[in-house]
């Protein structure tokens, strides 16, 4: 059932796309069909998995769904698909969330344009990935689906391909994850190959402890770092905000980003004590919020300003889960669930201003009216538990942090980082009031069009989806123990050790409190000064303006490696064809002269038969003769005299099927020598310089030399050969098995019959070239050089790639 | 074109008999000097006595069907033969022998070394015909050469769009004259 689900989507999602605009946004409806089932049949299995245990009882007795398929069995590469706890709270993020945004993108398309059915089959192919990563339980499987995340969020950002902004930003977004999924693959390998499992099950019964496994953690958590925005790779998230804002709320906020914390979250148990992995998690995701977070304080794009917030909530997860603490890890996993619920509706809450005014710049909206009141509402009550408010999820999820880094947090740093964390959500707590002052209005310049006020409210099935994930946020709030059992069996499914505690709403008075109720303060200082603040941020940025940015540092990486390239190019790639061909022929004089001197024996007798001598007078008075006339025709039947020579000596020696072949072959080279000389002067003309000479008389009696070396070496070894020779062989296995007396034949078609099959491939392939490039060149004649240059000037030009940032990136410089 | 009445017998006479040699060394490869790769030269050899006689246009006419056509098909031959022993558990190109004794023509072996064989004469003649449709489509080369000499735009403009009617009518009459046939 598991890889039926995952082919449900594979084949959704190919259906939308084979159908085209046909659908329209009816796609979505269709699209819609995948999550369902998989919400579905994941409530069916979610007793099973959860197991009977209530929360706070210790371990949970839940049995994992797992599939195994052999898939590469010579890799022993299995497909085991397992969906245990925390796989559960990844599946219903991924496919409810997914559920809600394909019901929220039929509002939102409204009127769809080209391409928007596309989008639909897309991001079911994405779901796909996406739960193939959650569900995967070998680590080169989850690679594989991890990667088509990074391709299927590719092609989602760059689907409007005729805005440059969307193809710079999707192009930027695929440099930076994949680069990050190479190293990881190689992270992966490490550990897979030190620990002799590639299964996260197994690893985590047995903690690999080699000593290379420290380079392993590096490589894996960079691959995590770039696919969840970490600082410095994040600079690609606030430019995928280009999508289309269903896409965002779904990719960039929900699901996909939070890869790279599910990567951590897995694996943190198993490796959190080893190598740097505390040290590098837990600075990266300090810095990552509060830089995060300070940018999304002064964002006027609300659409901009959830981006920064969701990469400061995802250095926050980082925090949590990369403890490797399960106490702490039970905190993120309530957090997660609560990030997802309340991002996706604010994303949906965005999209629907968007949609309905024509902007999310906060300076143009002037507030809503009446009808609007839900959607306002929504929005507010998303932003307050993205806050940590209580009684919402979000707050449920804080408090547990908080609490748990107090009481757990016992590991070396573990005050800074509860510092950090307390700060960071200070700055959360002043960016969601932000989002609350700038949906309501109070940015709002009064020069600008005031059309939010008359702005048409949005339908219900529109603003339905984010209601939603809204109620469940205040419901769950309220009531946190309809989510505990799914908590306490994820957190088992991390860490088998673990005996979670209840999740609780209101745990008493106790220092977790008091640290919230110290955010809260703060964040309504912030919110209060909000003018003071602004200018003390400017001020600080400009101050450390000097420093590049990363994505400055991504654009200067991006343009050195396309000038380096260029420049190589430059050097190795002359155009000059005299000079590739001096190369190629002084390697290929140079390269083997070496080894077959040293192989040197005895000269091999010079005549055996007499014919050999006339023969081989034509072979030298030929080539010489090749090498001094004039004209190009008579060289080539000077040539071809001596392949013909070459056939006599063929025949003397025995070989009826070689000489056979040479005087055919020999044949058709002139001919077709003549067809080609045709095209060039009669006569050569030599315009060469006088330095070329030599060096070209050089560089051919080497050629020369090495040939004829070569040739005795050859000769004089096949005197040397034991009994049990491979020509031996085949001639005696060629007419009892391969039913042929013909060896050399047999030998073509049976014994070396694949090396057959690629010459003709070659052969093809060869053909359809030769004919391709004769008739270029002869466009090329017709059309005019000049034209032609014009023609692959342009085509050039279009395919150069554009390393411009997306100005929603140039508006972090200020 | 200038034609020779000559060239043009003797060619009439000789090619045909190529033709039945390069057969010849095709089926009596396995066990005589031969085999598909000398069979298709041989039958390129043959080709190459019909350009001179008449151009590319002769070729053409020898062999109705299409370079590519008789070279994909030689490719797809052979990798079938290829890949056909996997499907039935063998190795890849494993091959299969078969002897029967006919009255008159006495022991007759067949291997499927053969269709790989026929697969690799294909490839060999449709390359060589490719070689002549490449270098060898004089009027084309000339008419265009001819322009870009004359240093006429327009001229040569009108050439490309000639070219592509003069290969879609070539198209056509193909198709007409093989329905003919039928």
């Amino acid at each position: 059932m598991l890889l039926f689900i995952l082919l449900t989507h594979l084949a959704i999602g190919v259906a939308i796309l084979g159908s085209g605009d046909r659908l329209g946004r009816r796609a979505f409806a269709v699209a819609a069909l995948a999550p369902a089932l998989t919400v579905g049949w994941a409530i069916t299995q979610a007793s099973g998995v959860i197991g009977s245990s209530s929360g706070g009882s210790g371990m949970s007795d839940g049995v994992p769904v797992s599939f195994s398929w052999m898939w590469v069995e010579q890799l022993g590469l299995q497909l085991d698909l397992r969906l245990d706890g925390f796989g559960l709270v990844m599946v219903s993020l991924v496919s409810g969330i997914g559920l809600m945004v394909c019901i929220y993108a039929m509002g939102y398309f409204s009127y769809p344009k080209p391409g928007t059915a596309r989008l639909a089959g897309l991001m079911t192919l994405f779901a796909g990935a996406m739960l193939g990563v959650v569900l995967s339980d070998h680590l080169l499987a989850l690679f594989v689906f991890w990667e088509l995340t990074s391709i299927t969020s590719y092609l989602l950002i760059g689907n409007d391909d005729r805005n440059p902004r969307a193809r710079a930003a999707a192009l930027q977004a695929i440099l930076i994850t994949g680069a990050g999924g190479l190293v990881m693959l190689v992270g992966l390998i490490i550990i897979g190959q030190s620990a002799g499992t590639y299964l996260i099950s197994e690893l985590l019964l047995n903690p690999p402890t080699d000593g290379v496994i420290a380079a392993g953690v590096i490589c894996v958590l960079v691959g995590a770092f770039t696919k969840s925005a970490q600082a410095p790779f994040g600079s690609w998230l606030p430019g995928a905000m280009v999508a289309p804002t269903p896409i965002s709320a779904y990719l960039h906020s929900a699901t996909m980003v939070k890869a790279g914390v599910y990567l951590v979250a897995r694996l943190a148990p198993i490796l959190a004590t080893t190598g740097q992995w505390r040290v590098l998690v837990l600075s990266v995701g300090a810095v990552t919020m509060v830089i995060g977070g300070l940018r999304a304080m002064r964002q006027y794009d609300l659409k901009l300003l959830l981006a920064y917030g969701t990469i400061s909530q995802l250095g926050f997860l980082m925090l949590m889960f990369g403890t490797g603490e399960y106490k702490i890890a039970q905190a993120a996993v309530v957090l997660i669930l609560a990030h997802g619920a309340f991002k996706a509706a604010l994303f949906m809450v965005v999209g629907i201003v968007d949609h309905e005014v024509g902007t999310r710049d906060i300076r143009e909206l002037h507030g809503f009216g009446s009808s609007w009141r839900p959607t306002v509402v929504v929005g507010i009550l998303a932003a307050a538990s993205m806050a940590g408010l209580p009684p919402l999820l979000g707050f449920v999820g804080k408090e547990k942090a908080l609490d748990t880094y107090i009481t757990y947090g016992d590991f070396t740093g573990s005050g800074v980082v509860l510092g950090v964390i307390v700060v960071g959500s200070m700055l959360t707590f002043a960016y969601s009031a932000r989002f609350v002052l700038g949906l309501l209005g109070h940015f709002g310049v009064a020069d600008k069009p005031n059309r939010s006020a008359e702005a048409h409210a949005p339908s219900a099935m529109f603003l339905g989806p984010a209601a939603v994930l809204t109620v469940l946020t205040v419901l769950l709030g309220l009531a946190p123990r309809l989510v505990d059992p799914l908590v306490a069996a994820a957190t088992t499914a991390l860490d088998p050790t673990a005996s979670p505690s209840t999740v609780k709403l209101w745990a008493g008075f106790n220092a977790a409190l008091g640290l919230s109720v110290l955010v809260i303060g703060v964040g309504l200082l912030l919110v209060w000064k909000r003018a003071p603040v602004a200018r003390l941020q400017r001020r600080f940025s400009d101050a450390i303006s000097w420093i590049p940015s990363a994505e400055r540092g991504f654009l200067v990486a991006l343009r050195s490696v396309t000038d380096g390239s260029k420049r190589l190019t430059a050097v190795v790639q002359s155009g000059s064809l005299p000079i590739y061909l001096l190369i190629i022929i002084s390697v290929v004089a140079i390269a083997p002269l070496i080894p077959a001197l040293s192989a040197w024996s005895d000269l091999p007798p010079l005549v055996d038969v007499p014919l050999h001598v006339p023969l081989a007078a034509l072979v030298i008075a030929a080539s010489l003769g090749a090498s001094i006339v004039k004209r190009r025709i008579s060289a080539a039947l000077m040539l071809g005299a001596v392949g013909y020579a070459m056939a006599g000596f063929f025949i003397v020696q025995g070989a009826p099927d070689l000489a056979l072949t040479q005087l055919v072959i020999e044949t058709l080279a002139t001919v077709l020598f003549v067809l080609v000389l045709r095209f060039l002067p009669t006569r050569w003309a030599d315009r060469s310089p006088a330095v070329a000479r030599p060096i070209r008389l050089t560089v051919s009696v080497a050629a020369a030399v090495s040939v004829f070396v070569l040739a005795l070496v050859a000769a004089g070894s096949r005197d040397s050969v034991s009994e049990a020779n491979i020509s031996v062989e085949m001639i005696a296995r060629s007419a009892p098995e391969a039913k042929g007396n013909n060896i050399v034949n047999v030998i073509l078609v049976d014994f070396r019959g694949l090396d057959t099959l690629g010459e003709i491939t070659v052969l093809v392939v060869s053909g359809v070239g030769a004919v391709a490039l004769a008739r270029a060149g002869r466009r090329r004649l017709m059309l005019g050089s000049d034209a032609a240059d014009e023609v692959a000037d342009y085509e050039w030009s279009e395919h150069e790639p554009v390393p411009s940032a997306a100005p929603v990136a140039g508006e972090m410089d200020q | 074109m200038k034609r020779l009445l000559v060239v043009d017998t003797s060619v009439r006479v000789v090619f045909h008999s190529i033709l039945v040699l390069s057969l010849y060394f095709l089926f009596a490869g396995h066990n005589q000097p031969g085999g598909g790769f000398v069979g298709g030269l041989t039958a390129g050899a043959a080709i190459s006595f019909r350009y001179v006689a008449g151009g590319v246009a002769e070729v053409r006419r020898a062999f109705p069907l299409r370079p590519w056509t008789i070279m994909g098909g030689g490719l797809l031959i052979g990798v079938l033969t290829a890949i056909l022993p996997i499907l039935s558990g063998n190795a890849l190109l494993e091959h299969a022998a078969w002897e029967a004794d006919i009255a008159i023509l006495g022991t007759v072996k067949a291997t499927s070394a053969l269709p790989f064989d026929i697969g690799v004469y294909l490839v060999v003649l449709g390359l060589i015909l490719m070689m002549f449709e490449a270098f060898g489509d004089d009027e084309a080369i000339d008419e265009a050469v001819g322009a870009s000499v004359r240093g006429d735009a327009l001229e040569a403009d009108s050439v490309v769009s000639d070219l592509f009617e003069l290969e879609q009518i070539r198209e056509l009459q193909l198709r007409r004259s093989r329905r003919d046939q039928l």
